[in-house]
């Protein structure tokens, strides 16, 4: 297994701490003129998702994680667990409630997503960045209101609620940024 | 794209204008700006200052403080001869010493392993010497500078206090920095819910410089100058030894903050020989604990210190992390045309 050191470390590198592994989130390198020099890191759990933060003395050596993110395809959810499949070698994996957490209000059919991946198992999920979405239930429509900017909410086949604008119908199709949860646009 | 400067063309302004307004307040000080060499046989030992070597075996400098101390002494010698030493009253003589120059040099200096927001490996120090003051006078030479510089930018003066390490220390470990050890900081991270590193080990100093970045500097005032002095004697460093006002031994050293952000260090230098070849020495041992490489001692400045280094106190100032406190700039690339990722 590889070992960063100190000096190479930035946002992203997936490193094993205390045992799990943990993704840099910010580092900065903190020297006194005449003193040693630390480098100051906020560490992401990806086992639990907490941040905190973490002080390296320069010089100190972490071990790699085998950590791997791979693009995979959701294909169904069996109620205990969501399966996916590797779009170019047909395999097939299944991950817990743990690992797709809420990823799993925007997994719809043939969802493209990134499977992040820890010594072969999954260990998290993350869906892609817009999904499409039918709205199962919803207020009914305010017909031509397009300019108040008043919002309702609505809620998806998946379980997901998104606030909406007032015009949008039960039944209708929309697009939603899964990073923000947020309504981006009707779809036609 | 990485072609282009990390600076604009207002902050290259700046950066020149700070030069200016520096070169015009050592002309009226009449303090001397002087050159010497970046690349040396000779390295600093400082166990945390690393110099960069060259394909010939030489290293390009971190500060210009070996080579100016050897300006000094060499100008007091001189000054010596001319007065034929013990042949007049020292009451002569005094004029005669009192017109050696103080020295000045803008300097582009060079530190590996150094790289982040407020480090570049290549940067900017101003670094001069005042015969005859101590660490005390020199705050008060720094300051005049800094109001010099606060005034030609048209900025209005924030205000300068001043500090002691072994009080901040005392506030907040109850005890003074010679009576830790690196368990009792330990302690205090933990209770304060903060990380630290275990790979500090018994390095009380290192534990201390994390303890002052973590606990100490946050609470200085974030839009004013601090100046923290008498630091710990451990950490002496180039400055001598004397007591503070409790008659605690403590080394006449101080450093310069504006906020949190370090701008530089101040020495009453030490003169004696012998004990900057002990401190050295010790530098070098360290660097063996730490797996450090080590460094050829410069015994040039080992033997102007013996042929008498005047009384003085100098200090070294670094740039670009003052022209990030005048332009308000967040990184040190935006003070640099070209920063490490670009050069």
């Amino acid at each position: 297994m590889a070992n960063y050191g100190t000096n190479e470390f930035k946002g992203g590198l997936k490193i094993m701490l205390d045992g799990d592994p943990h993704s840099i989130v910010s580092n900065e390198f903190v020297k006194p003129g005449k003193g040693q020099a630390f480098t100051r890191t906020r560490v992401r759990n990806l086992k639990t998702g907490r941040v905190v933060e973490r002080t390296f003395k320069s010089g100190e050596t972490v071990e790699s994680a085998d950590v791997m993110d791979t693009t995979m395809q959701y294909l169904y959810s069996d109620g205990e667990h969501w399966h996916f499949m590797n779009p170019e070698t047909f395999e097939q994996l299944a991950a817990d409630k743990t690992a797709v957490g809420d990823a799993a209000l925007w997994l719809m059919d043939e969802a493209v997503c990134e499977v992040t991946l820890y010594n072969g198992e999954p260990l998290a999920v993350t869906p892609p960045n817009f999904v499409e979405m039918v709205i199962k239930e919803t207020d009914p429509g305010l017909r031509g209101d397009t300019a108040t900017g008043g919002t309702k909410p609505a809620h998806m086949e998946t379980g997901a609620v998104v606030k909406v604008p007032l015009f949008i119908e039960e039944g209708e199709k929309i697009k939603i940024d899964t990073r923000s949860g947020e309504y981006v646009s009707r779809v036609k | 794209m990485t072609w282009q400067p990390s600076a604009s063309l207002a902050s290259l302004r700046e950066a020149a204008s700070l030069r200016r307004s520096i070169r015009s307040w050592m002309d009226q000080q009449q303090v001397l700006e002087v050159f010497t060499p970046s690349l040396s046989r000779a390295a600093a030992t400082d166990p945390h200052v690393l110099s960069m070597a060259t394909r010939d075996g030489r290293f390009l400098h971190t500060s210009p403080e070996f080579p100016m101390k050897r300006l000094l002494a060499a100008h007091a010698a001189a000054a010596a001869r001319i007065h034929g030493d013990s042949a007049l009253p020292s009451q002569l003589q005094l004029p005669e010493l009192s017109a050696l120059p103080d020295i000045y040099q803008i300097a582009t200096v060079f530190r590996a392993e150094e790289g982040g927001r407020y480090h570049n490996s290549e940067f900017t120090l101003l670094e001069w010497y005042r015969v005859g003051m101590n660490h005390l006078q020199l705050i008060d030479d720094l300051t005049a500078l800094l109001k010099h510089v606060w005034l030609a930018f048209g900025l209005r003066w924030p205000g300068l206090q001043i500090k002691r390490y072994g009080d901040e220390v005392q506030q907040r470990l109850g005890c003074w920095p010679e009576q830790l050890d690196t368990a009792l900081i330990e302690r205090y991270f933990l209770d304060q819910g903060r990380s630290y590193p275990q790979a500090i080990g018994d390095d009380v100093d290192a534990a201390l410089d994390l303890f002052m970045d973590e606990f100490v500097l946050p609470d200085f005032d974030a839009d004013a100058f601090t100046v923290l002095m008498d630091y710990p004697v451990s950490q002496a460093a180039l400055a001598r030894l004397g007591k503070d006002a409790q008659g605690r031994a403590v080394a006449q050293r101080f450093e310069l903050y504006y906020g949190q952000t370090e701008l530089a260090n101040g020495f009453h230098e030490l003169s004696d020989a012998a004990v900057q070849r002990e401190r050295f020495e010790a530098d070098l041992l360290k660097r063996r604990e730490l797996n450090v490489e080590p460094v050829p001692i410069d015994e040039n400045l080992l033997e102007a210190l013996a042929s008498g280094l005047p009384d003085c106190a100098g200090i070294a100032l670094g740039l670009e992390r003052l022209h990030m406190v005048i332009g308000r700039h967040s990184h040190i690339s935006e003070v640099i045309c070209f920063d490490d990722q670009r050069a």
